[in-house]
């Protein structure tokens, strides 16, 4: 048992974080560290920075492209770069899209498609939930019919995340209907600029626009397309789904998140004391500390672990339950530290060039909207209690 | 004991529901919420027609002379269907500051314009560096010739930019902590020196951050005794705190009725989510805290007709705090429970829960009132 980083973890370590505090925009960074609005070019520009570092898919082998990194090492680059206020490399193109081309896509896939996620010329998003299929994705209606070497495409997609910014989605559909309802999807790569294609972003409860619907009406999508074979697309879902586990728990960010938690309780004046000498505050903060703590040692179990095993197992459902509830404390205790300043709703605030009067202080203003939005960590990418039946199967054999 | 509505209070909640359900849906409200005030005067002359306005004013102020449990049936209703009109700045504040310690002249000029819905007022009292400490007032009143002159910063006035008077605290002795040494004045917002910067707030209603720069009021602008209105203003937020239990329950009991019917229509894995045993239960929890919080509402309104100002406030503390708290609850499973349709800003449930988590945030939070009635154990006699 050694719980402390080796020397090398620890050089590599100093790497990254070298290179990021020498690359990362500092107005970029300000704004991830002040919660503001982010744009689609803010997410390019680091994506691109790291594209020509040769660190954008940290996860992926060599031969694609990426660095060859250990798990240990793709967290502490997850790590170091959430600490500096990097803004996350969306997952949809190199976390999950990729990953599935790579394991059952044709060479032709391979080629054209991975080249264009490493670079960022392509922007993915990921169109798995229909508005009757949620928790029971296999349930879904969006149906594919083939006619000759083109599917054509009808059904609507919804709570497509920055889906209004995407040059691409990966689709699951149906091509089949008899038989168990996993026994008729096929994965399919819909260039968004089909016709018959039309997006409508959905306000979420945080006034902001991160999500839509996504409608196809006889979308034509040639065969070549599709990924793997026809019907199995819910085998690559089921293997999508499994198959990252380094950076759900969010261990870094959250890190990151407590920092600022108790920066924003020094500075917070309660009967004209800082907010941090309030012994009960403090034992909030504290007690979210050591969950954490909790949290970034199970995680790096898990990752330590990784390779060892194969599949998807139980652990990315444990650090998906706990690391969103953890990031959904913090950012309720932050709102909670403003005492009634997360009380105004002032919407330019949130946008980085912001010239007029702040209310309660620069930090003020986006935070209830965050609490707002991280409700959201419990609910998508398998909601929490799809991730505890998960458990109780797996582990418990319940 | 009684737990029972008197028939007048049946009657005032039938007229109440039924004019909200006529002409308060949740399209209606967020017209009203956009619009350049944040809510409709015209809504507003309908309160004061039903005679919600003057409820708890007395009779000789113009009034209908009710209590805090007329109260806890108006913000009830008003919670359900989410009423952005400033009824507790007004009604609930200032009025009730102006009727516990205004000079004749004061609740002849303002109390009967309030019943009529002619005037609006506000509370100014919280500052930035107290957060929820009553005592903590840093804004000051000097003797100026026979009136006063204002400076100081005040936060988050509930409806500050829509009221024709301000009451505002500040210190005409003592430092920033100490219990005597606060005043009040009503100040026009209009006045020389006065800046009011209002703002809509997270859950679609409005508040303002007020400066005073020098702020020149007569002595009549002075509400009761120099030095001494510690005691009004914590009576009046222990009102507000009521108010706010109150209308807490009807949002709580809006969300259980909408995600109950919820868990009954919503099937996936072909069947209703509500057959899921993993939800059963939580609807039930829900189920519990919305009869707990039933309680705890009575509890608060009953505290307010306490003599006893620390037993007041022990109830009033004690229903904030666990009303805070199955709000919390009742709103995050509400909106886990609908899943990605419960985080849109289309469906009603997300503006519940928004509404529930700024109650929880205004005069003093679950874990404050939790604080206050600790600390008031220390002083209880054995
Ligand atoms: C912000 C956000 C972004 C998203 N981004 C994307 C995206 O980019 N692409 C995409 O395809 N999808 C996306 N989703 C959709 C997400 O995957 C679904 O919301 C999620 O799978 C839940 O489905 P649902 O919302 O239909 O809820 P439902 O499945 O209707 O669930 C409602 C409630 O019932 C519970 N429940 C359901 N079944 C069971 C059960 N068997 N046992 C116990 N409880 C159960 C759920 O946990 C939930 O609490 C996103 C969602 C959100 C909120």
């Amino acid at each position: 048992m050694d719980l402390e980083y080796t020397a090398s973890e620890r050089a590599f370590r100093d790497e990254v974080r070298a290179f990021v505090t020498a690359n990362l925009p500092a107005d970029l960074s300000a704004k991830v560290l002040e919660a503001k609005r982010l744009t689609r070019d803010d997410f390019m520009r680091w994506h691109k920075i790291l594209a020509a570092k040769g660190w954008v898919a940290a996860g992926w082998p060599q031969q694609y492209g990426g660095p060859g990194w250990t798990p240990v090492q793709q967290h502490l680059f997850d790590e170091e770069c959430a600490a500096a206020g990097a803004p996350v490399i969306l997952p949809f193109g190199v976390r999950m899209v990729a990953p599935v081309i790579m394991a059952f896509g044709s060479q032709a896939q391979k080629d054209y498609f991975l080249p264009r996620i490493l670079s960022g010329e392509d922007w993915w998003c990921q169109g798995y939930s229909e508005p009757g299929s949620g928790s029971d994705l296999a349930s879904l209606k969006t149906r594919a019919e083939r006619q000759g070497d083109h599917y054509i495409v009808n059904g609507q997609k919804t709570w497509n995340t920055l889906g209004q910014y995407a040059d691409w989605i990966f689709c699951l559909v149906r091509t089949a209907t008899e038989g168990r309802p996993q026994e008729g999807i096929s994965f399919l790569l819909i260039d968004m600029k089909t016709p018959g294609v039309t997006v409508r972003p959905i306000r979420m409860l945080d006034g902001e626009e991160e999500i839509n619907e996504v409608w196809f009406e006889n979308v034509k999508v040639p065969v070549d397309q599709r990924v793997g074979e026809e019907n199995k697309g819910w085998t690559y879902a089921k293997f999508l789904l499994g198959h990252e586990r380094t950076g759900i728990a969010g261990v870094g960010k959250s890190k990151r998140e407590l920092q600022k938690l108790k920066g924003i309780a020094r500075k917070e004046r309660a009967s004209g004391r800082p907010l941090i000498e309030d012994a009960r505050f403090r034992d909030r903060i504290a007690q979210i500390e050591i969950e954490l703590l909790a949290l970034e040692v199970t995680n790096l179990r898990v990752l330590s672990e990784e390779g060892t095993r194969k599949g998807p197992g139980p652990e990315a459902s444990i650090l998906k339950v706990r690391g969103s509830e953890i990031q959904q404390s913090l950012s309720e205790l932050m709102m909670q530290a403003v005492g009634h300043y997360g009380v105004p709703y002032v919407r330019e605030a949130l946008d980085a060039d912001y010239k007029g009067e702040t209310v309660g202080g620069d930090y003020a203003a986006p935070l209830a909207g965050v609490y707002f939005n991280m409700r959201k960590t419990s609910i998508y990418s398998g909601s929490n209690e799809i991730q505890k039946n998960i458990i109780s199967q797996m582990v418990l054999g319940l | 004991m009684d737990f029972s509505l008197a028939e007048e209070r049946r009657l005032l909640q039938d007229s109440i529901s039924r004019y909200l359900g006529r002409e308060y849906a949740f399209d209606a409200r967020r017209k009203h919420a956009a619009s350049p005030e944040g809510f409709s005067r015209e809504a507003w002359n309908q309160f004061a027609e039903l005679g919600l306005l003057g409820l708890t004013i007395s009779d000789a102020d113009g009034g209908m002379g009710g209590t805090p449990f007329d109260t806890m049936i108006v913000m009830e209703a008003f919670g359900r269907a989410l009423v952005v009109e400033p009824y507790v700045a007004t009604v609930v504040l200032g009025a009730g500051i102006l009727s516990d310690a205004g000079s004749p002249a004061q609740k002849e000029q303002w109390l009967p314009a309030v019943a009529t819905g002619e005037k609006l007022l506000a509370f100014a009292h919280s500052e930035a560096a107290a957060r929820y400490d009553t005592r903590h007032v840093e804004a000051r009143a000097k003797k100026d010739g026979a009136g006063w002159k204002l400076d100081g910063a005040k936060a988050v006035v509930l409806n500050g930019g829509s009221a024709d008077a301000l009451i505002v605290s500040a210190r005409t002795s003592g430092d920033a902590g100490d219990e005597r040494g606060i005043s009040l004045f009503l100040v026009d917002p209009k006045a020389k020196g006065v800046t009011v910067r209002a703002y809509p707030t997270q859950d679609g209603s409005r508040a303002a951050d007020v400066k005073l720069n020098g702020v020149a009021v007569g002595a009549d602008a002075l509400i009761g005794h120099a030095d001494d209105a510690l005691p009004v203003i914590e009576r009046a937020l222990d009102r507000g705190c009521a108010a706010l239990c109150a209308e807490a329950l009807g949002v709580i009991d809006a969300l259980n009725a909408a995600t109950l019917e919820y868990l009954k229509t919503r099937k996936q894995f072909g069947q209703p989510i509500g057959r899921f045993q993993a939800l059963q239960h939580r609807m039930v929890e829900m189920t519990i805290r919305a009869v707990e919080a039933r309680s705890m509402a009575i509890v608060a309104a009953s505290g307010i007709t306490q003599t006893d100002a620390r037993e007041r406030s022990r109830l009033v503390s004690a229903a904030k705090a666990y009303v805070g708290q199955c709000s919390r609850f009742v709103g995050q499973q509400a909106i886990q429970l609908h899943g990605a349709i419960g985080v849109t800003d289309e469906l009603i449930v997300s503006h519940w829960f928004k509404r529930l988590t700024m109650i929880n945030a205004t005069f003093g939070d679950a874990d404050h009132h939790l604080a206050r009635v600790s600390d008031l154990m220390l002083s209880e006699r054995e």
